[in-house]
């Protein structure tokens, strides 16, 4: 039975997305029965290239996808390599994995509230230099699109930090840093000769998936990108949500176009990377050892806590504007507080967090134990069988979500599942599962065989191992996984709306529809609260552990993953 | 193979608590109720729980949702639950998808606030149930002939698909600590905006706010208004159009950020004027702008005017699609919006502030008291100081406007 959990994991992603996917692929091509459409026709692309500034946010999705993913791998691969081993290196992992649990629209509306005209920092200098009214400059919305970039940047140098980190264990990083160093190699350049080739492999999946989401990304791209015009992804969804029905045809094929472009980016970057390590191997070999680096060290150090400071920074002031009584500019504190707001949403609250956790729950324990039982599988089997096959759990996090969701919500309809609990978390499911096995997989290869060969030799059966031996030495490994999917379940706004039918009113789907009302009161109450599941399940990864192994030493060790 | 089934016991287990606790319900056809037997509709509609989809940013407005739920439950045992969506277009396209499904009873939605552009899709697709209204029993109160639009939606005859529940009616507002004179004609706009450049905007275009705000400059400069009540491709579009383009091919340099740049909808432009980036703003309702102010997003110096040639107004209204599960209880839901009682809440700004579909003279004597004692809010309009009401433009026109308004200036990189 073991053996047939890979292809029903594997059919469980590839099912609703290929669904979604034809359900989109139709309508592109005339087909929507619904509207009239029921011969193929080319007409909605003739209407999508006719849009004015297609081009524009074509180019926009694509350049800003791309730099946002460039900046966030070079800070972070910059970091490990300046600080792996050291005290800084395990502080900053302390600061950046509860960032993880920030959502990201949460830490975009942060940025937005720190960095905008009428900002705490402009507040700042206003107050010095005397001005009343914010300069008249876009410094969100920005025609560039930087404000974007810098969004998704805060957020994804924390997950790709955490990816690499659970990388270096299996690259022997601590070992190779001290052979470079004898061999008088800066602590930089040695990392990036001998251990970066070797953890980069590891790692690409997840560069790959913030390099689609960052190509295709909706919420952060509504409160930090320029609208005229918007990002791709941003149009598309508001051509679905037009008056005119019509529409949907044109929106249904710019959803397909979207998806051209999140390959194309894929295709750029991989290109990238070969040219990359086409150079790499000559700059490897030329001997030079760049001994003196502690000035890029540094820079690398304050780079990184600069980005881990924004998102921080950013929550404080939502906390601020969710208790804020008027607030004029410039001054740099409201007026009066109130926590009327919160007493007000108080049972909401409470409900919404219910619903969460009702489709989080099972979500992320069929996620953990569909994983679990794939990557025992392949331990028991030998890891060669089905290896490549396994990539296709990760189809997911590489299509855009707008290419397939609204597909996706008329085959759940066609199959009458639509509205149900079930279809929900099945929905949630195809997303939490490649993170979840993003994050187990490493750790669970990195554990070392010998645990397992010797209670196999001491007579115990398979089963008994992975209970008694394996699941006990990654508990903390599994917690982890297992606040990385909550986390990811706790976000889905599009799924929860769509499959759910309006039926599940989660945190995210209440702060997602206050914020559409704009008071930044509301955006700073939802967007604190869309955290704290997030956040309360990474304690509890931490904590649990310590709990359970608190007299035994060896497992502190055991359970760095 | 035993013991790799215990293996996945715990998985299995998770799968069967899911399944009991899906919430599953067996779709069960709603017979069409027939709303000239009013008991019966009553009797239908016991027992039935309405998903009333309507827009969720204003926590006031759900406050009130609530209320009115709390209200036919008692009453009628109507549940009522409010979809929080961001756009009414969410609640028209899961209608739609479910068309495509082929699923015709029992869908998702069981009423949809609903106004203008949507209304006009919807009955065009076919996507609503109806007629309904207009043998409700409280429809009797609704001020037909004094107010117009509750039975011309943008020109689109209601033809008893959606019930009126609201009236709205653009209005600017402005801090008077800051301000002493305002613009009240699109051409003192324009005067003002020279001398004040960058002092003002509009939500982009096409958020409902922006083309209200194009559409009420048009309504202004167009040799005859009228024009604008047929369809346009009854008219010389162009010829129409062009006093409009001429105009704002003055203003776009004046707005804030040169017009490279636009609020989103009409909560963020309020939160520009809050911060000073502007000095005026619109809104669909006066009665808004005093609970902005009771709410901290605005200054208590605010206060509300409108232009001296008048400016648009029109109606919001429910609507039920054509495959609701729950169509008895949400006409009976609807019936109740358009009571004097719900319709008096709804006017005070304590609650909400939004203006009655109601006629005065047509209701009982203590409840034109009730309405006449309401105080309104201190930047609220009162009936007196609202000047002209000018009717919206036919649908196709903001069609037309936006798509043209997107070419000319949605691209400016």
């Amino acid at each position: 039975m073991l053996r047939f959990v890979p292809i029903l994991t594997i059919l469980l992603m590839i099912g609703p997305v290929s669904a979604g996917l034809i359900g989109t692929l139709l309508p592109a091509f005339g087909i929507l029965p619904a509207l009239g459409g029921v011969s193929v026709s080319l007409d909605p692309w003739a209407a999508l290239f006719a849009q004015p500034g297609l081009a524009a946010s074509v180019r926009l999705s694509f350049v800003t996808g791309l730099m946002a993913t460039a900046i966030s791998v070079a800070i972070v691969m910059l970091f490990c390599a300046a600080w792996q081993g050291t005290r800084i290196f395990h502080a900053m992992q302390r600061i950046l994995s509860p960032i993880l649990s920030v959502p990201h629209a949460t830490a975009a509306f942060g940025l937005a509230f720190l960095i905008a005209p009428s900002g705490w920092i402009v507040r700042l200098v206003a107050q010095l230099a005397g001005w009343d009214r914010p300069p008249d400059i876009a410094t969100i919305h920005d025609p560039w699109g930087m404000a974007l970039v810098a969004g998704l940047v805060a957020k994804e140098i924390p997950f790709l930090f955490l990816m690499t980190l659970s990388a270096l264990p299996q690259a022997d990083a601590e070992r190779t840093a001290q052979v470079t160093r004898t061999l008088g190699y800066g602590k930089i350049a040695g990392w990036f000769k001998a251990t970066l080739p070797r953890i980069y492999p590891q790692i690409r999946l997840p560069i790959l998936a913030v390099l689609a989401y960052s190509t295709s990304v909706v919420d952060v791209a509504i409160i930090l990108a320029p609208t005229t015009p918007a990002p791709l992804a941003v149009r598309i969804l508001g051509w679905l949500s037009d008056p005119d029905l019509g529409l949907r045809f044109m929106a249904s094929s710019a959803a397909v176009l979207q998806l051209v472009i999140v390959v194309a980016a894929m295709a750029i970057w991989i290109t990238g990377e070969r040219l990359l390590a086409f150079l790499g191997r000559h700059w490897a070999e030329d001997g030079h050892r760049f001994s003196r680096d502690g000035g890029l060290r540094g820079l690398s150090a304050v780079v990184a806590l600069v980005a881990a400071g924004i998102v921080v920074l950013g929550l404080v002031v939502l906390l601020v504007w969710s208790i804020a009584g008027f607030w004029a500019f410039p001054d740099l504190l409201p007026r009066g507080f109130s926590l009327r707001l919160w007493m007000r949403e108080l049972d909401a609250i409470g409900d919404g967090l219910v619903t969460t956790l009702l489709i989080g729950v099972p979500a992320v324990l069929i996620a953990v134990a569909l994983v679990l039982a794939c990557l025992e599988n392949e331990v028991r089997r030998g890891k060669s069988a089905g290896r490549q096959a396994i990539l296709l759990i990760y189809l997911p996090l590489l299509v855009p979500q707008i290419s397939f969701m609204f597909g996706l919500q008329v085959f759940f309809t066609l199959l009458g599942l639509e509205r149900t609990l079930i279809s929900v978390v099945l929905g949630h499911l195809v997303f939490v599962v490649p993170y979840v096995f993003l994050s187990l997989s490493e750790p669970f290869h990195a554990l070392d065989p010998r645990y397992g060969q010797a209670a196999l030799c001491l007579g115990a059966s398979p089963n008994r191992v992975f209970w008694k031996v394996r699941l006990p030495l990654l508990t903390r490994a599994v917690l982890t996984a297992a606040a990385v999917g909550l986390a990811v379940t706790v976000g889905q706004y599009l799924p929860t709306l769509l499959i759910g039918a309006g039926r599940f009113a989660t945190v995210t789907t209440e702060a997602v529809a206050l914020a559409s009302g704009g008071d930044r009161r509301m955006i700073g109450i939802y967007g604190l609260l869309q955290m704290v599941l997030p956040f309360a399940g990474f304690a509890l990864a931490l904590l649990i552990p310590a709990i359970l192994f608190r007299d035994r030493r060896g497992m502190g060790a055991q359970n760095k993953g | 193979m035993r013991s790799e089934l215990r293996f996945f016991g715990a998985a299995f287990g998770v799968a069967t608590t899911i399944a009991t606790m899906s919430f599953a319900t067996p779709v069960l056809a709603d017979p069409a109720p027939d709303i000239g037997n009013w008991q019966s509709v009553l009797d239908q509609a016991r027992g039935q729980t309405v998903y009333w989809h309507a827009w969720g940013g204003e926590p006031r407005i759900n406050d009130y949702i609530a209320w009115a739920g709390e209200q036919v439950r008692e009453r009628y045992g109507v549940e009522v639950v409010q979809v929080k969506v961001t756009d009414t277009a969410d609640a028209v396209t899961r209608v739609l998808s479910e068309k495509t499904a082929d699923v015709n009873d029992g869908g998702a939605v069981d009423m949809i606030w609903i106004n203008g552009e949507n209304f006009a899709a919807m009955k065009r697709n076919d996507l609503l149930f109806g007629p309904w209204v207009e043998q409700t029993p409280n429809f009797a109160y609704v001020d037909v002939e004094g107010k117009p639009t509750v039975v011309n939606d943008f020109t689109v005859p209601t033809d008893g698909l959606e019930a009126p529940w609201g009236m709205a009616q653009v209005s600017f507002y402005y801090d008077t600590a800051k301000l002493d004179d305002v613009p009240k004609s699109a051409q003192q706009l324009l005067e003002w905006l020279v001398k004040n450049p960058g002092r003002f905007t509009y939500p982009q275009p096409p958020n409902y706010m922006g083309s209200t705000f194009l559409k009420q400059i048009l309504n202004e400069l167009v040799a005859d208004p009228s024009v604008l009540q047929q369809p346009a491709d009854e008219a010389d579009a162009t010829a129409t159009l062009a006093p409009l383009w001429g105009y704002l091919e003055d203003l776009q340099p004046l707005l804030w950020r040169g017009g490279q740049a636009y609020p989103q909808n009409g909560a963020s432009m309020r939160a520009l004027l809050a911060d000073n980036e502007i000095d005026i703003a619109f809104s669909f309702s006066s009665g808004e702008v005093s609970s902005a102010i009771e709410a901290f997003e605005l200054p208590d110096t605010v206060r509300s005017y409108v232009f001296e040639n008048g400016t648009l107004g029109n109606t919001n209204f429910v609507a039920i699609p054509y495959n609701a599960s729950a169509k008895a209880g949400a006409v009976v839901l609807a019936d109740f919006l358009m009571s004097p009682e719900a319709q008096l809440r709804k006017q005070d700004p304590q609650y909400w502030g939004a203006d009655t579909v109601l006629a005065m003279d047509k209701l009982p004597k203590d409840m034109q008291d009730a309405f006449a004692d309401l105080d309104l809010g201190i930047a609220s309009l009162a009936p007196a100081e609202r000047g002209t009401v000018l009717p919206e433009p036919h649908p196709s026109w903001m069609a037309l406007v936006e798509t043209e308004w997107q070419k000319r200036y949605g691209v400016v990189q």
